[in-house]
């Protein structure tokens, strides 16, 4: 009997095995690898070792590069986190009926291509477009706020796209926290601000720095809605490793630029996995 | 009236179209154990919630110390609870926890560490101020529970089915110790349980509960010797509640046409005349069982013969054709009996142990107008049942 049992479990192992290493793990070396390596004259590498890859992250028009990927980052997280936070705590606190309605409603955009949704947002902030034409009409401002392809409008683009994980993230751990423990603060003698800070804050942490991260990463790589609502002005790391592979065929820098972007993210999952002691992350299912 | 420390004053909340508390009045007075006993379902954790500021009345007033609370936040009572699940805050330790109201009113720090150290000291948890709560036993949360309540020194503690989680022997010595130290404290409790020989053990007095309203209130002796209506006798030391039609009065006593006997029972200064419909309860521990016809009992037949914890436990069932009654039991001291399943009997009992009270349906009677008094107070209520956090 014991003996089947474990080949019965290598069969359900091996193709795990199997798939992690071919499609992540692999790739992940072949990446790091990459970035050691020299670039060849007109195409391709050369099996030559160097470090001048990584050199090259710190020359000033790089390092300004990333610099900028990560304020904008910084601002899109804050934003989401301010919108996001709200609206997941009181989604959560909805009763079952509008629980679904508003799940489906933040979820619904999944089902259109991110990239068309950007050309939407192309139409709100053109000149004379749809906002323009709105606060105009309400008097609110008298010329086009030539909008598109400024830096708000990237933050903007970035905030709706990266919205739904923080507030699923938000969610989810505000719906498992026991409310017991709010009447408990109350009854103690809490305000309902105090009961917030020294509870709800503190055991919805999880959710929110999982949102953060949720939010954070991506908004490193993002590079369509740089290119579409920046219109090529604003150059963010995601932009630099698309431009580096595609136009300029330095593979190798673009691996580096990659391994140092990885890095960057798993230490955020790090220090997320330091404070609140789990491995999950919060909101996604 | 005047050293009742809580009042209230006909209390009545609905969920939606439910009534969960119909009228509801009680006043506790201070440095009492009052239990609200009653099954789940009943109102009791309402009326404790409702006490201590988490739920809103629909109608009726909460008095604290005289004033009137009913509208005041849960942090402005000086009200604590005890919760059924303990609701320690999971992110602070055993220390944090219990000071957590008194950092909350700003003391100074080295009051607090000698408040919490004194309050742990009390539930006997000296140097578990470093724990967390996932590091504690049932018991140990338990007790953090309590520490984290009276530390504030509340008027009134509020404990909703504080035993409910732990074993029976554990829950004895709890009870104990809770008695204990709400003596030794003076504090005022207001205790729920669905667990009548807790209440019977611990209470000063007890009110029982039946579906939102209130049946009786009085002390563990009061409420267990004379219960007022059938469920109460029912629900305390479940006692046999059996029905019939009053024949005539003989002295103090009444005589019942009963399940096709004739019984007497306590009239306790009434009279009723002849076709009277009666209810009245006897304890299992007053029923005799006679082998030979007697004048005044119920002919049965013996139908099952158990042990219980260190009693006999007897059921016989009434052998006439109009008998309508459940199985009546019977208990002993001690395990001799020579009585054996199917051997006919006849259930006997003293006039002074059968107590007259009110039937199921006699206590329904007065609920039309109130429900419809509810219905109008509860329209303009918040939704939601009007939870206020």
């Amino acid at each position: 009997m014991k003996p089947r049992r474990q080949n019965r479990i290598w069969l359900t192992i091996v193709p795990l095995y199997l798939f992690t290493i071919i499609f992540v793990a692999g790739p992940l070396i072949y990446m790091f690898v990459l970035s050691f390596l020299t670039r060849d004259e007109v195409w391709g590498v050369v099996n030559t070792f160097t470090l001048d890859n990584y050199a090259k992250i710190l020359k000033p028009v790089y390092a300004q590069t990333f610099l900028e990927s990560l304020k904008l980052a910084f601002a899109t997280t804050l934003l989401t986190l301010a919108v996001g936070y709200p609206f997941g705590y009181f989604m959560a606190r909805l009763s079952a009926k509008w629980k679904k309605l508003m799940m489906l409603l933040v979820v619904v955009p999944f089902w259109t291509s991110a990239l068309m949704r950007m050309y939407g947002w192309i139409i709100i902030f053109q000149s004379n477009g749809l906002l323009d034409k709105l606060l105009m009409g309400l008097g609110i401002t008298e010329d086009p706020l030539k909008l598109l392809y400024s830096y708000p409008a990237v933050l903007v683009g970035m905030v709706y796209s990266l919205l739904p994980f923080m507030i699923l993230a938000v969610y989810s751990s505000v719906e498992k926290m026991d409310w017991s423990y709010i009447e408990a603060a109350r009854d103690l003698g809490a305000s309902r601000v105090q009961a917030f800070l020294t509870v709800t804050l503190k055991l919805t942490l999880p959710g929110i720095l999982s949102g953060v991260i949720l939010v954070f990463i991506p908004s490193m790589g993002l590079f369509f809605i740089a290119d579409i609502l920046g219109g090529g002005k604003i150059m963010l790391v995601g932009n630099l490793i698309r431009d580096q592979l595609m136009t300029t065929r330095d593979w190798p820098f673009a691996a580096a630029l990659s391994v140092v972007l990885t890095v960057l993210t798993s230490l955020l999952i790090r220090l997320y996995r330091k404070i609140t002691h789990t491995t999950e992350l919060e909101g996604i299912l | 009236m005047n050293d009742s420390i809580l009042e209230l004053n006909h209390i009545s909340k609905s969920f939606g179209s439910t009534h969960v508390l119909t009228d509801i009045s009680l006043s506790v007075r201070k440095g009492e154990l009052i239990t609200l006993l009653g099954p789940s379902g009943c109102g009791k954790t309402t009326t404790l919630r409702i006490i201590a500021g988490l739920e809103l009345p629909d109608a009726g007033q909460v008095f604290l110390n005289g004033s009137d609370v009913t509208e005041s936040e849960p942090n402005k009572r000086n009200v604590n609870t005890v919760f059924q699940n303990y609701a320690l805050f999971p992110h602070m330790n055993v220390a944090d926890n219990i000071g957590y109201s008194l950092k909350l009113r700003k003391l100074p720090r080295a009051k607090i560490q000698e408040a919490v150290k004194e309050a742990l000291a009390l539930v006997q948890l000296s140097g578990y101020e470093k724990r967390y709560p996932s590091e504690l036993s049932g018991g140990q949360r338990q007790r953090v529970a309590i520490a984290r309540a009276v530390v504030n020194e509340p008027d009134v503690l509020l404990l909703d089915e504080p035993l409910g989680a732990l074993d029976l022997q554990l829950r004895r010595q709890m009870q104990l110790e809770l008695k204990r130290l709400q003596k030794k404290l003076g504090l005022t409790f207001i205790y729920i349980t669905h667990d009548q020989e807790e209440a019977l053990t611990m209470s000063d007095r007890i009110a029982v509960m039946k579906d939102g309203r209130l049946e009786q209130i009085g002390t563990p002796a009061e409420v267990y010797d004379t219960p007022r209506t059938a469920y109460v006798a029912r629900f305390v030391g479940s006692a046999n509640v059996l029905s019939g039609t009053a024949l005539r009065m003989e002295g103090a006593n009444v005589i019942i046409a009963c399940e096709g006997g004739t019984v007497m029972a306590d009239a306790r200064g009434c009279s009723y005349p002849e076709g009277t419909p009666l209810t009245f309860a006897v304890r299992s521990e007053y029923i005799t069982l006679a082998a030979s016809p007697v004048a005044y009992g119920i002919p049965s037949v013996i139908t099952e013969k158990s042990f219980a914890g260190g009693m006999l436990r007897i059921a016989a069932a009434p052998t006439s054709d109009t008998a309508s009654a459940p199985e009546i039991i019977a208990s002993r001291h001690g395990i001799d009996s020579e009585l054996t399943p199917g051997d006919s009997v006849f259930i006997c009992f003293d006039a002074s142990n059968a107590v007259l009270v009110e039937s199921d349906q006699s206590s329904l009677a007065p609920e039309a107008g109130q429900s419809k008094a509810d219905l109008s107070s509860s329209a303009s209520a918040p939704d939601k049942g009007g939870r206020r956090l």
